[in-house]
């Protein structure tokens, strides 16, 4: 039971440190007034105690104390507002270039998948020093995911994809829980996330993807579905061209400019018609109950790895995009 | 202000026993009379906050699915409803009417105003009972055995469906949508008119007993506040309809549409 | 010491009648509150014994004692007993009842009949939720969060959000009765800024009793028609959204932690200047902060969804909003100390509870703030730091303010005096026990020990076994004076009138009071809290 007595969480993120110090900052503020309201109690109580031929002094109150007290504090929890909100707006803001990965929840586990392939159950491998982006929903109920050494937790919920991302600071493994009740064994929807250095994750990754990454699997079943048939590579066909379609902005036929994100394109596949781009006849059939989540993260992926990278950037291994022409079926 | 000196031989005292009515924690009658009148303002306030989570629920899903929200409403019996909320009105201005004669001290005809509120009540209640009915022939029961199908084929260009007619498979899915979305309006139909037709039942069931007070002569023109606060009750009631029939009768009326 | 014979006893409302019936069909509001002591009490129990088990099973990291539903649904009751069932109407149903008509020099509430009627509804209530407890319990967590109530749980959630409907209309009469009452019966002479603070904080409860226990009452009946009708409404796949839910429960729930504090700090508010000798620091304001509380509680709702799925510009905002309602609480602790500076303080029974008060209530608003930031809130929400928080508000406030409450006015209520030297040492077992309980659970929780976890991994046991220690130490404080109280209403000195020569009205009438609280109607022409004027209690010593 003593055995490595855990004081305080390991830090293990770009996030931990900064709000490791927002929480220090917090704790001697509390500590402080804590400290300081006991104290006065205390001196009150033993100064002002009862004594045979001492009165009470009847004292009405103090506006210049009244606001002073009021504003004190107030100041001080506009530092913690600001001090938090700074954080959270970082945290709420993926980078663009993050590694995604995408995740399903359901009672009880946790399904990974690697955009370069390797599928994890209640596991989740990730390099250091590289931002990582979950792209998570449910199955069923409302799950959450929670890594403590990141501190980073988001609500998983069904119907709805939710992100949350984090840049691993030390190889190591830490725990995953689920942080929102979800039903029986919502204590055992548990594991670990494994961060290693570049080197060992490359390993890693090639022995744990036999398969081909996640947008390979993409590309087939985008010509399985025969999707090709109508986006096609270069020309504009029935449907639009989807190369570099991902996360730029979309103007559709009724006006509206959506920026094209997973939920966009997740709804394009299962509800065509909800928004239809400027220009094209809503003629998109509907793979609603064709394709399951994890197929649904598949031709994501696809869509995405068709985005030209940006210059500089070596394209990763298991990017297909553009490379070779889709075989035309009619 | 009476003089509130202590029981005895107090006019306190005295207005204690030449007013039967008047409870014995309240020193006199007009306190008693803001307080009953107090306490139904309030009590309407919180049934304010009890309709309004179901107004929420309503707005949120109006704004995401207002098509489907359209067709529905547009499937409600305008003519009907209108005539429903007509019934209401008269029932309020009988309730007021009824305030007035007690006021007068007219027993008969507070009687008379008390028996059409009632009447006007149930008339109401019977209409809506049609209306479900309806509804129900309709299958627009939410879960016993729901079809929107007649929305959908009433609704073709609303719904975006006469350019899917190439394709039958992405037809079949925006269907299924319709479906969807089209319970969840008469989910939340049913629910606000269920709420409210419950109000009413007790509505009418309280005004049976305030009518039976009437009759007995229990109202005197100093003395009628179980009449006034029964009155409140009623208004709003109707207040809550008042809201309820555009928002879900009236949502994309047009001429020819 | 006096016994309980006492020759020729004077009439007052506990031996006016005589017989369960005129107990069952009171309308004196002393008697009414009295039936509502019994009830919430006897909810206490059962609502603590789940809190053993769970206390029990966290004993050990292996899931060893429970099944992981049992587990569930004890944590899930112990939850809704509490909040529902003790909790909210505790001080209001039994202090606020008894002493409110008394402290505004009334005879009654103004609806008697409806007072009768909300303990009925309370019992019914009661019935219906220990049905649900006996044919199997219900495991969705106090929070019902939908789908998982709404669709997947397989336990007794319509019974359990029917009965938890149903007590909030018991929550809604009272309030009703109040407010109306504090408008319109105040006796002659008796204005706004005479009003004992009690009244004050009892008045801002009442108005959020009224206005938010609706949302949730049409909240649970949602869910309830979607589990019996399979409606949809939350469900997404039928085009329903479950984050609704949550809007639409927090939206009542967190006012409902003000329903529950702040009648605790009405007891403060009188307890700390009658053990002063010194009239409260900065009247209007305390005053005012309790109106404060109540209005900007309603807007900050989602502060319990930072990580649910709301927009980054709606976290801001209910984050910015969170801070702003802390302020009247601090105004309010700040000016009790105050009242205590060159006051002539005493180390009675209720001061030592409302001293406790003071710092864990302290302790838990600060760690309130930790939640509201809201980078660090995403680390801590649903983690047993949550957990440490609102026990420290609603256990190290609430129930200490109640506990404090039943001291300070037992003479009023009983006509007896329950001996000071049990009460002390109660009132330092109670803080002592519960530090040692919650303390070590804002530690786990940093640590990233979830909430509503049957088993849990190996490092966060002594945490766990702290807590389970201090738990068994709090219990005996609770047992004390259970135990000690009832004594005294056979054994107890027999109290005069105003022991603690308290101001208020309620204290100018016997101990205890005559069935129509006062032989004359008073008219009031002082100042609330002239202790100036008071001489001096006899010294309350420690024998028996």
């Amino acid at each position: 039971m003593f055995d490595n007595l855990p004081l305080w969480p390991t830090a293990a993120s770009s996030h931990a440190r900064y709000e490791d110090w927002l929480f220090i900052f917090l704790t001697v503020v509390s500590v402080v007034m804590t400290v300081l309201i006991f104290a006065v109690i205390a001196v009150f109580a033993m100064k002002y105690r009862r004594r045979h031929g001492r009165e009470a002094t009847q004292i009405e109150g103090s506006l210049l104390l009244e606001i002073g007290w009021s504003i004190a504090p107030l100041g001080i929890m506009m530092l913690m507002f600001a001090g938090g909100a700074v954080l959270y707006f970082i945290m709420r803001s993926p980078p663009r270039d993050s590694a995604q990965v995408y995740v399903v929840a359901k009672q009880w586990m946790w399904k990974l998948q690697h955009m370069e392939g390797p599928r994890e159950i209640n596991q989740l491998h990730v390099p250091v020093d590289r931002d990582v982006e979950l792209i998570m929903t449910s199955q069923d109920v409302i799950h959450s995911f929670y890594v403590p050494a990141f501190r980073v937790k988001q609500d998983v919920l069904p119907g709805r994809y939710t992100t949350l991302w984090f840049r691993a600071t030390k190889p190591g493994t830490y725990h995953l829980f689920c942080a929102q009740f979800c039903g029986t064994m919502h204590s055992g929807m548990i594991g670990e996330v494994t961060v290693m250095e570049s080197k060992d994750y490359q390993a890693w990754m090639t022995s744990a993807a036999p398969s081909g990454s996640l947008a390979q699997t993409g590309m087939t079943l985008f010509q399985q579905l025969g999707c090709n048939t109508c986006h096609l590579n270069d020309v504009q066909g029935r449907g639009p061209v989807l190369k570099g379609v991902y996360g730029n902005p979309v103007q559709l036929g009724d006006g509206r400019t959506v920026t094209a994100d997973e939920n966009y394109i997740r709804e394009s596949i299962l509800v065509p018609a909800a928004k239809v781009v400027s220009g094209f006849r809503p003629i998109m059939p509907s793979w609603q109950g064709q394709v399951n989540e994890e197929q649904l993260n598949e031709l994501i992926a696809y869509i995405k790895s068709l985005n030209p990278p940006p210059t500089g950037e070596a394209v990763t291994a298991g990017a297909p995009g553009g490379t070779t022409p889709p075989p035309s079926a009619k | 202000m009476s003089d509130r000196a202590g029981i005895g031989e107090t006019p306190l005292a005295v207005e204690h026993e030449e007013r039967p009515e008047l409870r014995h924690h309240f020193a006199d009658v007009e306190q008693q009379r803001n307080a009953a009148t107090l306490g139904m303002w309030w009590f309407l306030g919180t049934e304010i906050m009890f309709f309004g989570g179901m107004f929420c629920a309503y707005l949120v899903y109006r704004r995401w699915y207002f098509p489907e929200f359209a067709a529905s409403s547009r499937s409600l019996d305008l003519i009907v409803g209108t005539l429903n909320t007509a019934v209401l009105i008269c029932s309020s201005l009988t309730v007021a009417m009824s305030v007035r004669a007690a006021q007068l001290g007219r027993r008969t005809l507070q009687v008379k105003l008390l028996l059409a509120t009632i009447f006007f009540g149930l008339v109401f209640l019977g209409v809506k009972a049609y209306e479900w009915n309806n509804k129900y022939k309709e299958h627009h029961i939410p879960t016993f055995s729901f079809s929107a199908n007649d929305l959908i084929k009433e609704n073709q260009k609303l719904f975006g469906l006469d350019q899917l007619q190439n394709d039958p498979a992405k037809l079949q899915e925006r269907k299924a949508e319709i479906q969807r979305r089209s319970q969840i309006f008469f989910s939340l139909y049913f629910a606000l008119t269920g709420m409210h037709a419950i109000h009413m039942v007790i509505g009418v069931g309280l005004f049976g007993v305030i009518t039976w007070m009437a009759y007995k002569g229990r109202f005197t023109p100093e003395y009628h506040t179980p009449l006034e606060i029964a009155g409140l009750y009623w208004h709003f009631v109707d207040i809550v309809w008042i809201y309820l029939f555009p928002l879900l009768y009236l949502i994309d009326r047009r001429p020819g549409a | 010491m006096a016994t309980a014979a006492v020759t020729t006893e004077k009439k007052n409302y506990l031996n006016a009648e005589y017989g369960i019936r005129s107990w069952l069909l009171t309308t004196d509001h002393k008697r009414i509150a009295l039936l509502y002591l019994l009830s919430i009490t006897l909810f206490f129990f059962i609502g603590g014994f789940f809190a053993l088990l769970i206390r029990l099973e966290l004993l050990t990291p292996a899931g060893d004692l429970l099944t992981a539903d049992m587990y569930n649904k004890a944590f899930t009751m112990h939850g809704q007993i509490m909040v529902f069932f003790f909790l909210i109407p505790s001080i209001p149903a039994v202090l606020g009842n008894f002493l409110i008509p008394m402290m505004i020099g009334a005879k009654d509430l103004a609806f008697p009949r409806i007072n009768l009627l909300s303990w009925y509804i309370y019992v019914a209530a009661g019935v219906l939720y220990i049905y649900c407890l006996a044919t199997g319990g219900v495991d969705t967590g106090w929070t019902f969060y939908t789908p998982y109530s709404s669709m997947f749980s397989n336990t007794h959630v319509v019974e359990a959000g029917l009965a938890i409907f149903i007590v909030g209309f018991s929550s809604i009469l009272t309030g009703l009765n109040f407010v109306v009452t504090v408008h319109r019966m105040r006796a002659p002479g008796l204005t706004w800024s005479r009003l004992p603070l009690f009244v004050w904080s009892h008045y801002a409860t009442s108005i959020i009793m009224l206005l938010g226990t609706p949302v949730i009452a049409i909240t649970l009946v949602l869910v309830v028609l979607e589990r019996t009708l399979n409606l949809g409404i939350f469900d997404p796949a039928r085009g329903g959204d479950p984050v609704l839910f949550q809007h639409l429960f927090w939206f009542y729930s967190h006012p409902a932690v003000y329903i529950m504090i702040l009648p605790s700090m009405a007891v403060m508010s009188e307890i700390i200047p009658c053990f002063s000798r010194k009239r409260v620091f900065g009247y209007t304001f305390v005053a005012m902060s309790s109106i404060a509380i109540a209005a900007i509680g309603f807007i900050v709702w989602a502060h319990h969804m930072f990580v649910a799925g709301i927009s980054l510009y709606s976290a801001l905002v209910f984050s910015f909003l969170s801070f702003l309602v802390a302020v009247p609480s601090a105004i309010k602790v700040f000016n009790w100390t105050a009242t205590m500076y060159k006051g002539s303080v005493s180390f009675s029974t209720p001061m030592l509870y409302a001293m406790g008060f003071i710092g864990l209530f302290t302790i838990g608003g600060l760690t309130g703030l930790f939640l509201a930031t809201l980078g660090v809130d995403v680390h801590v929400h649903d983690t047993y730091f949550v957990i440490a928080h609102f026990h420290y508000v609603m256990v190290g406030g609430a129930v200490m303010g109640y506990l404090g409450g039943m001291h300070f006015w037992w003479p009023k209520i009983s006509g007896r005096m329950y001996p000071e030297g049990w009460g002390r040492l109660a009132a330092v077992v109670v803080f002592i026990g519960f530090n040692l309980t919650f303390f070590p659970q804002f530690i786990v929780g940093y640590l990233g020990m979830p909430r509503r976890y049957w088993q849990y991994p190996p490092e966060y046991q002594v945490y766990n076994v702290l807590s389970t220690a201090g738990a068994s130490i709090l219990a005996v404080g609770y047992l004390l004076p259970m135990v000690y109280l009832l004594w005294s209403l056979r054994y107890g000195k027999i109290a005069p009138d105003n022991p603690w020569q308290a101001t208020g009205l309620e204290w100018r009438t016997a101990s205890p009071p005559p069935t129509f609280n006062f032989e004359e109607t008073p008219e009031v022409t002082w100042e609330a809290y002239e202790y100036d004027k008071m001489p001096l209690p006899e010294e309350v010593t420690l024998e028996r």
